[in-house]
C-alpha cells in the first residue's frame, strides 16, 4: 500500500467515525425506517470486510 | 417504484444565514441541494431516489464500501459548505425523510434543540487528535526512570534494571491510558468541549500503531492555534506518544442531542 492510500483511507475511517456516529439524530418516526444503532454496526462490518479486500495482501488492486 | 423520492438531510443552519440557497451544490444523488425554511431554522435537503436510498436498498448498498466512503464524502461535501457560510448543525449520515413537510415537521418539534446545538458551534470547529503509544520507548522510558537511584555499571544495577523493565512492560498499559487520561483532560481544557471516541480498530486504519486516544474537540476558532500548539506540546512533553492532529471538521460529535457536560 503505497502512502497515499494510506492517507485517505485513514481520513476515511475518520470521516466515517464522524458522519456515522456523530450528528443530528432523528427518531424513527417521521422518516424512512432506518435503525440508526444498526446502521453504524453494519458499515463499519462492511468496511472490515471490505478493507481486508482492498487493502489485503494482494497488492495488485486494479484502482 | 421507479421516479419515487425521498428527503436526505445534510444540515441545519439559521434561516437568516441559508438565503439565497446553494446555486450549483450536488448533494449524495447528484442531486441539486435547496432548503426547507420553518423560521428561525432551515435544512439543507435533497431529493433523492428510493430505489437506491430508500431504507432497504440503502442499508444493502451502506455495505459497498466504495459506495459507502462516496456518500459520506458527498454528504461532508455539502455539510462542508453550510460551515463554510455559517454555523450548521450536520445530520447524521442516511437520514432520509418521506417528504418535505416532514423535514417541516422536524424543524418545528426539535426547533429548541436545534438552535442551542447553532449556539454551541457557532465559533467554533472541531478538532480531532488521536494519540498513538510507541509500547518499547515507553516501558523504555519506564524503567529508565525507576532503575535510576540503583547507580550504573553494577551488578545490582543492572539486576534493577532487568527488573524494571519485566514491570514496566506490565505497567505500560496502565501508564498510557493515564497519560491519555491526562492528555484529554489538558486538550478539553483548551476546548469548549471534548469527548473521547472509540479508538479506531487497527482492522480498519490499517496501522498497526497503538492508539490510545481517538479524541476530538470544539474548539473556539480564535484559539485554533493554540489548541495546536498545545497538541505540538504535549507530543514534545511525552516520549513514546505521538499526537495527531486532524480537521477542521464539521461539528459532527457535538450537534447531537447528547452533549458532553461542559
Amino acid at each position: 500500500m503505497n502512502s497515499v492510500d494510506s492517507e485517505r483511507r485513514i481520513a476515511l475511517v475518520d470521516l466515517l467515525d464522524r458522519v456515522l456516529a456523530g450528528g443530528v439524530v432523528v427518531s424513527g418516526d417521521i422518516k424512512l425506517a432506518i435503525a440508526d444503532v444498526d446502521l453504524v454496526q453494519i458499515s463499519l462490518r462492511a468496511l472490515i470486510s471490505s478493507v481486508s479486500t482492498l487493502y489485503g495482501p494482494a497488492p495488485e488492486s486494479p484502482r | 417504484m421507479t421516479g419515487e423520492t425521498g428527503v436526505w438531510l445534510y444540515a441545519v443552519t439559521a434561516a437568516a444565514d441559508a438565503a439565497p440557497g446553494f446555486d450549483g451544490l450536488a448533494g449524495v444523488a447528484g442531486e441539486p441541494v435547496r432548503i426547507v425554511t420553518v423560521e428561525p431554522l432551515a435544512a439543507l435537503v435533497g431529493s433523492v431516489p428510493l430505489d437506491v436510498f430508500g431504507a432497504q436498498p440503502m442499508s444493502r448498498n451502506l455495505e459497498d464500501l466504495d459506495w459507502l466512503a462516496a456518500t459520506a464524502r458527498a454528504h461532508d461535501a455539502v455539510v462542508s459548505a453550510a460551515v463554510r457560510r455559517a454555523p450548521s448543525a450536520p445530520l447524521r449520515l442516511a437520514t432520509v425523510f418521506l417528504d418535505d413537510e416532514r423535514v417541516r415537521e422536524l424543524l418545528r418539534d426539535r426547533q429548541e434543540d436545534l438552535a442551542a446545538a447553532l449556539v454551541l458551534v457557532s465559533g467554533r470547529t472541531e478538532w480531532g487528535v488521536k494519540v498513538y503509544g510507541d509500547r518499547a520507548a515507553l516501558s523504555g522510558a519506564i524503567a529508565e526512570a525507576r532503575a535510576e537511584p540503583a547507580g550504573k555499571g553494577t551488578g545490582a544495577a543492572y539486576l534493577a534494571r532487568r527488573r524494571a523493565q519485566l514491570s514496566a512492560q506490565e505497567t505500560v498499559e496502565h501508564d498510557a491510558a493515564q497519560r491519555a487520561e491526562i492528555i484529554h483532560t489538558r486538550l478539553s481544557r483548551r476546548a469548549a468541549a471534548g469527548r473521547r471516541q472509540p479508538t479506531t480498530d487497527p482492522a480498519l486504519s490499517g496501522r498497526t500503531d497503538w492508539m490510545v486516544l481517538n479524541g476530538t474537540y470544539l474548539v473556539d476558532d480564535d484559539r485554533a492555534d493554540d489548541f495546536a500548539a498545545a497538541v505540538d506540546a504535549l507530543g514534545a512533553e511525552y516520549p513514546g506518544i505521538r499526537l495527531e492532529l486532524t480537521g477542521p471538521w464539521p461539528p459532527y460529535s457535538f450537534a447531537g442531542v447528547e452533549r458532553e457536560p461542559p
